[in-house]
């Protein structure tokens, strides 16, 4: 028996990293997965859920585009059925400081990782309305809890997804529609990897900055989003929970590092 | 298979409400269970029924607030069971509903020494056991009162506000030991203790309910299925963190 036995779900920026282990464990969980993304790599992660015996179809989706969110919807009813979940994942990073942030790269790392999360959140809740409810996951990030110099546009945009996220649970809460933000720490993905090197050198640095000593990997994510997808977390709607292995908690002093 | 096959938890407060049903749940997901609490005659019975319903538990006898009952808590548990996994800080009482000015000093210690210092006691002595263990998870329990005011209970507020920034500091200094430490702040669950709250005040229900966004107030139940998942592997880089179960109603 699993966890999303019976259950829908979309997930976006599910061709790689933290959306696409999310994928192969929801569909290992029970649910049918429509995997959207705009790389092209969605085809890969569908193939990986059929071999496991899984129920998947790939959308190709910007999620900056109000048309592709509206497809992306209909893909989800049109060969399940519903929608009972909606991972709102897909995300950039897109480095710059204020001073070297181009007005056209703000603007692009603000309608991938909060527009995009609006307009999921827009045309995902009247189809979940019509079988009763769901539950909704929104990637935000530390970063929308805490300054990081150099990801200016990064941070705005993830501090947004948070009250996106509250405002839809509020609007919400009394139809059975639950709204969540999970906020990573450092994960060992390829935004992360692009940042430190593909080499046990750069894993090796982006630990040591860590009060744990280590980084992330996505499963440790998408095990808290299975959580939040199923009907376990029935009463915790509008909270924005850090994932982050106690990057967030306070001052991590070397004092007590052994 | 079970979410907590092969753990050992160590649940205070246990003997009624949050701590009984979570005791339960840990149980019936594989975990073996010390049932603690000061009521010797329901903490009993909820071991017994553990183990008629095919699991493994017993009934320790303790009062977080004393030291020498929490190192024999600990001790009963690495006795019987050969390891600490998973502990769940959860005794607490609310104490006495009167604004600051009318708090009694007597009241004060009750609440912060059975909430807050027996948080610190239980980790206190629960983190050793669990580094002889390899490992392991720490679930404290505060309440949205820890996270804003709560006119009307300002030692329980203190007290549960307490163990959040406990939680973190904890959390930070076992970070690298394999020990991970949270906090779950909730909103209004019904338990016993709540009942009793709201039956001595009047209206009280519906005006929580009427603050709760999703309009209904929270079970144990549903608490319990937020301490298994921390408990669970499946939180496994959740560390030093709050997590609020309530309905909506810090979003506001």
């Amino acid at each position: 028996m699993g966890m999303l036995d019976n259950k829908v779900a979309v997930i976006t920026g599910a061709g790689s990293g933290m959306g696409k282990v999310a994928s192969i464990r929801f569909a290992r969980e029970g649910a049918k997965i429509v995997v959207a993304d705009v790389s092209g790599a969605e085809e890969e992660t569908v193939g990986e859920i059929r071999d496991l015996g899984g129920d998947a179809v790939a959308a190709h989706v910007d999620v900056t585009q109000e048309a592709d969110i509206k497809s992306m919807i209909d893909v989800a009813l049109s060969n399940f059925g519903r929608l009972d979940v909606l991972y709102n994942n897909a995300g950039i990073l897109g480095e710059a400081s204020i001073a070297e942030c181009s007005a056209e790269l703000f603007d692009q790392v603000v309608a991938v990782n909060l527009k995009g999360v609006f307009l999921g959140v827009k045309y995902g809740i009247p189809a979940m309305l019509e079988t009763g409810g769901g539950s909704i996951i929104n990637t935000s990030s530390i970063a929308g809890f805490q300054g990081i110099p150099g990801t200016v546009a990064y941070c705005a945009a993830k501090a947004g997804v948070i009250l996106v996220t509250k405002t839809a649970a509020l609007e919400y809460a009394t139809q059975n529609i639950r709204v969540n933000a999970i906020c990573p720490g450092a994960v060992w993905t390829g935004m992360t990897i692009r940042i430190y090197g593909d080499t046990e050198m750069g894993q090796k640095e982006a630990s040591a900055a860590q009060p744990t000593g280590r980084v992330a990997k996505p499963e440790e994510i998408a095990s808290v989003a299975l959580f939040l997808a199923s009907d376990a977390s029935s009463y915790v709607t509008g909270t924005a929970i850090p994932v982050d292995g106690a990057w967030t908690a306070g001052i991590a002093l070397p004092v007590y590092d052994e | 298979m079970g979410k907590l096959d092969g753990k050992v938890a160590l649940v205070t407060g246990a003997t009624s409400g949050i701590g009984e049903v979570t005791a339960r749940l840990f149980a019936a997901e594989g975990a073996t269970v010390v049932v603690s609490g000061r009521n010797v005659e329901r903490g009993s019975t909820i071991a017994d029924d553990i183990a008629r319903q095919g699991g493994t538990a017993m009934f320790v006898k303790a009062d977080v607030c004393k030291t020498e009952d929490v190192q024999a808590m600990v001790r009963a548990t690495v006795d019987t069971y050969g390891g600490l996994h998973v502990l769940f800080n959860n005794a607490g009482i609310s104490g006495d509903t009167a604004p600051t000015t009318e708090c009694t000093e007597e009241n004060w210690d009750a609440v912060v020494d059975t909430s807050l210092k027996g948080t610190f006691l239980g980790m206190k002595y629960g983190i050793p056991a669990m580094l002889k263990t390899g490992g392991g998870s720490i679930i404290n329990n505060s309440s949205n009162s820890g996270v804003v005011g709560f006119p009307g209970l300002p030692a329980y507020s203190a007290a549960k506000g307490g163990i959040v920034i406990l939680t973190k500091t904890t959390a930070l200094e076992c970070a690298k030991q394999g020990i991970r430490v949270n906090v779950i702040c909730a909103g209004t669950v019904v338990t016993p203790m709540v009942r009793q709250f709201m039956a001595s005040n009047e209206g009280m229900q519906q005006y929580l309910e009427s603050r709760t966004p999703m309009g209904r107030l929270g079970t144990p139940e549903e608490f319990a299925q937020l301490a298994l998942f921390l408990a669970s592997d499946d939180s496994a880089w959740c560390t030093g963190a709050s997590h609020i179960l309530d309905g909506g109603m810090l979003a506001v």
